[in-house]
């Protein structure tokens, strides 16, 4: 159910930002130039700050602005400058190994977004909400789920592998304002921070597996088996 | 009685975090210290498992205590005293002392993010203490800084970060289900989606169990889902391994267990049922296969931590009274043993100074002082009575032996004993060998490497050979706190 009126004009606004989110997905699923990845990850943060903004001003739930405010500090900035400053110590700037070509990428990414819409249409059958507005939000949390999964599978360095699992979270995060925006504020909150200390930690391990195995490729990691 | 509880919880959650405030501050005897947290917490933990018989929020509706959550907040607590026994011995080995407090360190705020989670009231505090737990054990896994730790750290926390995060999908999903029936603010808590669950759309309760049951699945080591689980278990240093292995695996299948509970309570549960009991034969079914073919003394345990996970997924999906009081006698029991096992793991691969099973010979001439303890503990791993596991699997399998899950009960019953025959095979050929072949050079472990090996071996014993009654009662509790009919 959705729990605030939305007009036509605010239902398109939600619209534009959620499906401009899933579009910068896709931008980094077909780059292959690792700053690319964090620009559009920056952005996709902030057009989800965007969002969150919104949906205070339409709900009501002004608490929403100060997790707009943190979205936009935190993963607009705090997190990709941390990346950055990761990616410049290891000095590796683009994926060097592709599991597949970026144009084969993007059409798989087009499958996986079809598959969500039909998932998202039949939640939403099931349910009997009829709103497009949820179908919409859970289209991209989904789509932008599966991308980063996908990510996950086709990309070898270990801060795409980063940036995938941060895109995942920012594809429910995207989906949880709009579906639930009533979510107690401590929860968010400490989702946050909980993002901000999983970055640190994997910066930390990044260090020591460019120090200890001399790669930050997956492609090395491969001692273990059976 | 309402204070005690609340000295306990506080003694529980507090204790560890001296231990992490020495060990990072004073440094100087930062084991001692936090052996005497966890003696602390397992005093706390025993404490307060005859008080949780009323499900009770505590610290401003922050923390619940149920029979359920102190049952696990017991086999944390257990395998962290002995872990933190075995510790002592085991990291005298460790070619770098001066990062010893930084373990310690990192040890105790690994149990207290178990410990936390277990006790958390709320669905999204939950999901944040297994995440925490994530991201402490990590650098634990790596601890040795080895080619071959890092890459099983590095898997570990990519695997479960982004299995985890379906199990936060799924968090929003049961919210967004919740707020049909709430309205748009309100608190997700254990009690309150048990009240909820069958005025919530069935659709979504079934959706959240699902992505549940995959995310905690990962971190729990169900197949398919385990691929992190031999890494990182064979890679950390032993005292570790056991609390993986132990603690963290019960932690996760708490919260599966709990969402599954909703989901009978709603009248949904044959599909949930159904699905956990495929996912724990599937588990049983390739620690089974791993096994027989493991040449990791370490990787054996794992592959055994997967199974074991699988046949307490078993006893949950069959449900009733007999099959949840199984599984959660068999959570307590495999908690015991395979700390046991990684104990003595530990010390055969300092004595060895390698991993391979087929280096390790002579086992009883090398380590004459756990050698047997560690063969008996193998037997009972394997099922075989009169230990704990024995009982507790056989309760499973009574669980199973009805006639629309017979078939798996049967199946179960072929694994098992492939298991049996497999895990001992590689214990035969350890411990055979000449007389006159030469001794290993590595260190033997002290008495503190040997008596929590021991002590697990009383308790597995004592498990076998008599049931508490009152344990009966307590488990139909918690059966029926499930929404299963006593």
């Amino acid at each position: 159910m959705l729990h605030f009126a939305v007009s036509p004009v605010i239902a398109s606004i939600f619209a534009l930002l959620a499906i401009g989110s899933l579009v910068l997905s896709f931008v980094m699923l077909g780059s292959r130039w690792l700053k690319d990845y964090l620009h559009a990850f920056a952005l996709q943060s902030w057009l989800i700050a965007g969002l969150s903004a919104t949906i205070a001003w339409v709900t009501g739930f002004h608490e929403l602005y100060y997790v707009a405010v943190l979205t936009a500090l935190f993963r607009g900035l705090v997190l990709p400058w941390l990346l950055l400053r990761i990616l410049r110590r290891l000095h590796v700037d683009r994926e060097l190994h592709e599991v597949v070509q970026p144009a084969t990428a993007l059409l798989l990414g087009a499958l996986l977004v079809i598959f969500a819409v039909v998932v998202a249409y039949r939640i939403d059958q099931t349910v009997g909400i009829g709103a497009q507005t949820v179908t919409t939000a859970l289209t991209v949390m989904l789509s932008i789920k599966l991308i980063g999964f996908l990510v996950l599978v086709i990309r070898r360095e270990a801060v795409s592998h980063v940036l995938g699992i941060l895109q995942i979270e920012n594809g429910i995060f995207l989906g949880s304002q709009i579906l639930v925006p009533g979510m107690p504020m401590m929860i968010e909150l400490v989702l946050l921070f909980d993002l901000l200390v999983a970055v640190a930690c994997f910066g930390v391990l990044v260090r020591y597996l460019a120090g200890v195995v001399g790669a930050t490729d997956s492609k090395a990691l491969r001692r273990l088996t059976g | 009685m309402m204070m005690h509880i609340d000295l306990y919880l506080a003694v529980l959650l507090l204790a560890p975090v001296v231990a992490i405030f020495w060990a990072l501050l004073v440094r100087r005897g930062s084991a001692w210290v936090n052996l005497l947290a966890a003696a602390a917490v397992t005093i706390a933990a025993l404490l307060l498992l005859p008080q949780s018989g009323t499900p009770r929020v505590a610290a401003d509706g922050l923390l619940y205590v149920d029979r359920l959550g102190a049952w696990v907040v017991l086999c944390i607590a257990l395998v962290y005293l002995l872990a933190s026994l075995h510790a002592v011995d085991y990291m005298r080995h460790d070619p770098e002392q001066k990062r010893k407090p930084m373990f310690y360190a990192l040890f105790a705020g690994f149990a207290l993010a178990m410990l936390a989670a277990s006790l958390a009231n709320d669905l999204g505090v939950y999901w944040i203490g297994i995440e925490m737990t994530t991201l402490v054990s990590t650098f634990l896994v790596g601890y040795e800084r080895q080619v071959e730790s890092l890459e099983a750290a590095w898997k570990y926390i990519i695997i479960v970060s982004a299995g985890l995060s379906l199990a936060l999908l799924g968090t929003v999903i049961l919210y967004w289900g919740g707020s049909f029936v709430l309205g748009p603010t309100y608190t997700l808590n254990w009690l309150t989606l048990q009240a909820i669950a069958a005025k919530m759309p069935a659709s979504l309760l079934r959706l959240g169990f699902f992505l549940a049951l995959i995310g905690y699945g990962v971190k729990a080591g169900l197949a398919p889902m385990h691929t992190w689980l031999p890494d990182a278990h064979s890679e950390g240093p032993a005292p570790v391994s056991a609390m993986l292995s132990g603690a963290l695996l019960n932690t996760a299948m708490l919260g599966i267990v709990r969402i599954l509970g909703a989901t009978d309570i709603a009248g949904q549960g044959a599909w949930p049922h159904r699905v956990l009991i495929g996912l724990g034969l599937l588990s049983v079914f390739v620690g089974a296969m791993f096994i027989v073919r493991q040449r990791g003394i370490k990787r054996l345990m794992a592959y055994s931590s997967v199974e074991h996970m699988g046949v307490i997924a078993l006893g949950f999906g069959f449900g009733g009274p007999l099959g949840i009081a199984g599984a959660l006698y068999h959570m307590l029991n495999h908690s015991l043993n395979k700390s046991l096992m990684f104990f003595g793991a530990g010390n055969a691969i300092h004595r060895f100074r390698t991993h391979q099973m087929s280096s390790m010979r002579n086992m009883v001439r090398a380590l004459p002082r756990s050698a047997w303890i560690w063969l008996a503990g193998a037997i009972a791993i394997t099922g075989a009575p009169p230990f704990g596991l024995f009982r507790s699997e056989l309760a499973i399998l009574r669980a199973g032996w009805h006639k629309d899950t017979l078939v798996v009960a049967v199946l179960l019953l072929l694994l098992l004993i492939v298991i049996f025959v497999g895990f001992l095979n590689h214990f035969r050929a350890m411990y055979a060998g000449s007389p006159e072949e030469p001794l290993p050079d590595g260190p033997t472990p002290g008495w503190l490497g040997v008596l929590p090996m021991v002590l697990a071996l009383l308790g597995l014993l004592v498990l076998g050979l008599w049931w508490p009654p009152v344990l009966q009662t307590w488990f139909a509790g918690i059966a029926h706190s499930l929404g299963t009919a006593p």
